[in-house]
């Protein structure tokens, strides 16, 4: 049978660093191709994003994740389970704003960078910004328009990675019926 | 076969997927001598027996062909309107065939988006706040299975009424649907899925579950 059979709720194991690589040749490409960070930041967090309306679904075929109700619980759910999943790795969630509607992921490891050095004329070059795409992406498909930024990056000389997401509005002309 | 259908509708209502996999059921053919002892009437680009059931022949039945030729619409392989054709005596004896007609994949995508608003309508008309919408809807012949994705994606299934599984079933087609449409980059979200690995594995995953007899007890 095909690879779904043997295919649990773990996913098929592949070594990191053809990934980790292959993301790297990404982003050094993106630099030729475009003559400013900025714009390769933009494109990646496009790719990033194109990405995660399609990540969504498998996420939710695969883990028995039900509807969060808040996005304490939604902070929840990527951390322990969405980055476990796909990344190997569990962030933990800080700095809650008082509302409850802006939390902090902070990432001790980024496998994204793990051969990184960002060199000095690409100061403006957040280089894992696709995160922010796929994170951003996904959960629009779940109906929640959030804003999520990198706002403390290793590579960049900050003491840890941090990225930051603040709920904007539930999406609600794309809620489904009969769903809540 | 126990599973008959596999609907997958968009978010919009929007047919995406249809797979049958039953054959249609017999046909029956018959050849009548003038005057014509069925009443037949023409609705919908198609001509139904209205009255007279016998031989196998029954109401909602479609003409699918006469003398061995198939219609094309209400009109005979030369063109004439059958119902004019009929009513001449000089045609007799003819040979109709009868049998159940088909959904066009027109009709099928209008009774797709039909069943996403009756979706919606079952879980306003509910008594109680916080309703789903139809998950199971039950006839004599079939049930319809419905699960509804959190993205809004329908997965419809068909089955027989006796078919267990077929919860487990719908999550296994989700998961096929996530793996081999979305993960194809040449798929473009909410578009129909023409992709052959996701029609392999459906199958697949069909052929499973109707081997595995899963017929409940009793059957």
């Amino acid at each position: 049978m095909s690879r779904q059979g043997n295919r649990g709720t773990e996913g098929k194991k592949m070594n990191s660093e053809l990934f980790t690589l292959t993301y790297g040749a990404l982003v050094t490409q993106l630099c030729k191709d475009y003559e400013n960070d900025e714009e390769v930041n933009k494109q990646l967090d496009k790719m990033g994003y194109n990405m995660g309306v399609r990540l969504i679904e498998d996420f939710l075929a695969r883990s028995s994740v039900g509807r969060c109700h808040d996005f304490r619980e939604t902070a929840d759910v990527i951390a322990k389970v969405a980055f476990k999943m796909y990344l190997g790795i569990t962030p933990s969630v800080t700095n809650w704003s008082p509302a409850g509607d802006e939390f902090s992921l902070i990432l001790e490891s980024n496998p994204l960078v793990d051969f990184v050095e960002l060199p000095d004329n690409h100061n403006g070059l957040i280089y894992s910004n696709l995160l922010c795409g796929v994170l951003r992406g996904a959960l629009e498909m779940v109906q929640m328009a959030v804003d999520v930024k990198f706002t403390q990056d290793t590579l960049r000389g900050d003491n840890v990675t941090e990225i930051r997401m603040k709920f904007i509005k539930r999406i609600e002309e794309n809620i489904p019926v009969g769903d809540e | 076969m126990a599973i008959f259908s596999v609907y997958v509708v968009n978010k919009a209502g929007g047919l995406i997927y249809q797979y049958d996999s039953y054959t249609p059921r017999a046909e029956a053919e018959k050849t009548f001598s003038f005057p014509l002892d069925i009443v037949l009437k023409a609705h919908d680009e198609r001509i139904l027996v209205s009255f007279g059931q016998r031989d196998g022949i029954r109401v909602g039945h479609a003409v699918l062909s006469i003398n061995g030729v198939d219609l094309n619409g209400r009109c005979t392989a030369d063109g004439k309107d059958v119902i004019e054709y009929l009513k001449d005596p000089v045609n007799y004896p003819v040979s109709i065939r009868f049998g159940r007609p088909r959904l066009s994949s027109n009709e099928k995508l209008m009774l797709a988006s039909m069943f996403h608003s009756l979706f919606a309508i079952g879980s306003q008309l509910s008594p109680e706040v916080g309703s789903s919408g139809i998950e199971m809807l039950e006839t004599d012949t079939f049930k319809l299975h419905c699960y509804q994705t959190l993205t809004g994606i329908k997965f419809i299934i068909l089955a027989d009424p006796r078919q267990t599984g077929i919860d487990s079933l719908l999550r296994k087609i989700y998961e096929i649907y996530s793996d081999f449409a979305l993960k194809n980059p040449f798929y473009s979200l909410e578009m129909p899925i023409r992709c052959e690995l996701f029609d392999q594995n459906l199958k697949l995953a069909l052929e499973v579950v109707e081997k595995a007899g899963t017929f409940g007890p009793g059957s």
